[in-house]
């Protein structure tokens, strides 16, 4: 036994260490493909899928509730696209509609399901803000195999992931199908998406996105570099997350783990050492120091005034 | 000669507007084209259009007697430098071995070969001593000299630039047109999207006018007249420096 956590607890560990993981990852394409709302906007649009699944079948399968939110998640992914090129509605814009209605009508259908026998006590509210206790090993293996396939596809494409997402009308020129890739990414980041949302939640599992990706921005000046802290924040706010969660009975892991992340972000901010707050300042200080100090032609002029 | 591209009856537009209207135009081997034409002439389109970055309406368009598709890897082509995110984490290097992805083969890393031929590009252009630099930490002219190595690096056929003159200091300007004549000299074509109309007859062999149409098409000295000039300003522009004619 890890720190005296229990064997369940054990599972849930290293299922929120793969989600986190996974998401630091998919969470950098998304900040460089500047979706970091994207990511939002899909969560929220899972819900009702999450719902649905549970409906059809009556009773909690996990499978199946993945592959409604999936569904659900890619439905409001094309709406979005769909509102923004046959309207005049911004990006921005079809986001917000899509992220409210969705998560409007997952409430909604939530409310009606709940009524139905056994539904109450399904821990489908968990779903809202995340329950990772709720997970067996079972749900573990499914989550830590997605998200292991979301990791294998953005390594074994890492240089053409770079490609794309600097430069999409050069891929283009050089044979990369930005279709293809664009395809890719959304398929990727609703599977994170998907894994996430028992642990995290809808309304959270965003934060699991962006949070680590705009932390490693702080500290590394390669793409490469970005991934790797990116994915260990992740993982580790994951972790941190579970383990204080786990004090508490019943206490939703989501909100721990987006605080963990956003720990991670502040000391990012203040002490990352390429665009950190405290090196900027040290930077700054140092410039205005040398420009302080006179200059030789000053100081010519500073003794010539005193020999007059 | 076959030409190197032929486009014909080319039509494009954005939502309900005609920025492209039944051009038809071919480009000689070893010519070096200027594409000139008041903003909004669609010189930009015309280039995404050719290159399958953006939907035609409708005509049909050759490279050396094929389709894009099959000879896409022996064409260049260098963005606009303010497409791209220069905030991006990546060095110069590592943009100009993005030139070489194609050769390098899909899900394949690059070899130490491919990073010597980059820096070989860079150096080219004056940049040897950036290659490990931060993109964002260049300057406009930098920047555009790192996108022409990665486009040099690629060694096509046929290079497309846009705007590559927009904006940058007299150094850069003067790299940039070695390195084009250095290609022309080699035998490669070059189109060039244009903004300055006094260095066009200095810099370029052939100029295509450009005003949704082709207003005119051919060398220099012949076509760089002020008569097409004004039809292609639509007199908006007082033009002391061309012949009359």
């Amino acid at each position: 036994m890890i720190l005296g956590l229990s064997h369940n607890a054990q599972w849930v560990l290293l299922s929120t260490l793969i989600l986190g993981t996974a998401a630091g990852i998919i969470g950098c394409f998304a900040y460089w493909k500047r979706q970091s709302l994207m990511s939002d906007a899909l969560s929220h649009a899972a819900l009702p899928g999450v719902i649905c699944g549970f409906a059809i079948l009556g009773v909690k399968n996990l499978p199946v509730m993945i592959a409604g939110a999936a569904a659900s998640a890619l439905f409001g992914a094309l709406l979005i696209h769909w509102i923004r090129s046959s309207s005049r509605v911004k990006e921005d814009a079809a986001m917000g509609i899509i992220l409210s209605v969705f998560f409007g009508l997952g409430v909604m259908l939530l409310t009606f399901v709940n009524r139905m026998a056994g539904a109450s006590q399904s821990g489908l509210d968990s779903f809202i803000f995340g329950q990772a206790a709720s997970m067996v090993s079972k749900d573990v293996w499914l989550m830590a195999g997605l998200a292991l396939l979301v990791l294998f596809i953005s390594m074994i494409a890492f240089k053409e992931w770079k490609l794309f997402l600097f430069d999409a009308a050069f891929a283009k020129g050089l044979g990369l199908s930005s279709r293809w890739m664009n395809s890719l990414y959304m398929f990727s980041l609703v599977l994170v998406i998907v894994i996430g949302i028992q642990a995290v939640g809808v309304i959270l599992m965003a934060a699991l996105l962006i949070t680590p990706a705009v932390s490693a921005r702080y500290w590394t000046n390669s793409f490469k570099g970005m991934m790797i802290l990116s994915a260990l924040f992740g993982g580790g706010a994951g972790v941190i997350g579970t383990l204080l969660s786990a004090y508490g009975k019943g206490w939703p892991t989501g909100p721990f783990i987006v605080i963990a992340a956003a720990s991670l972000f502040v000391v990012s901010l203040a002490l990352g050492v390429r665009k950190g707050l405290l090196v900027m300042g040290i930077q700054q200080y140092r410039q205005r120091k040398l420009l302080n100090k006179p200059s030789v032609h000053q100081r010519g002029a500073l003794e010539r005034g005193n020999s007059a | 000669m076959l030409p190197v591209l032929s486009v014909d009856g080319l039509s494009a537009s954005y939502r309900k507007n005609k920025v492209l209207d039944d051009v038809v135009f071919d480009v000689s081997p070893g010519t070096m084209t200027s594409i000139v034409g008041p903003n909004g002439a669609g010189k930009s389109t015309l280039l995404k259009t050719i290159l399958e970055l953006h939907p035609r309406l409708a005509g049909k368009i050759s490279f050396f007697g094929s389709s894009y598709q099959k000879v896409k890897s022996r064409i260049g082509y260098v963005p606009q430098r303010g497409s791209v995110d220069w905030d991006f984490p990546t060095n110069a290097l590592d943009v100009v071995l993005m030139g070489l992805y194609g050769k390098i083969g899909w899900l394949k890393w690059p070899k130490r070969s491919h990073r010597e031929k980059a820096l070989e590009a860079l150096a080219e252009m004056g940049m040897a001593d950036y290659a490990s630099r931060q993109i964002s930490q260049l300057s406009g002219g930098q920047q555009q000299r790192v996108f022409l190595a990665r486009a040099l690096v690629m060694d096509a056929d046929l290079y497309f630039l846009d705007e590559p003159l927009a904006g940058v200091d007299a150094a850069t300007e003067r790299a940039i047109m070695a390195t084009l004549n250095l290609l022309k000299s080699r035998g490669r074509t070059v189109l060039v999207v244009h903004h300055d109309l006094q260095t066009v007859e200095d810099y370029f062999d052939h100029v295509l006018l450009l005003n949704r149409t082709v207003i005119a098409h051919g060398p220099t000295e012949k076509t760089f007249t002020e008569s097409n000039i004004y039809r292609t300003y639509g007199g908006t522009l007082r033009w002391k420096g061309a012949k009359s004619g």
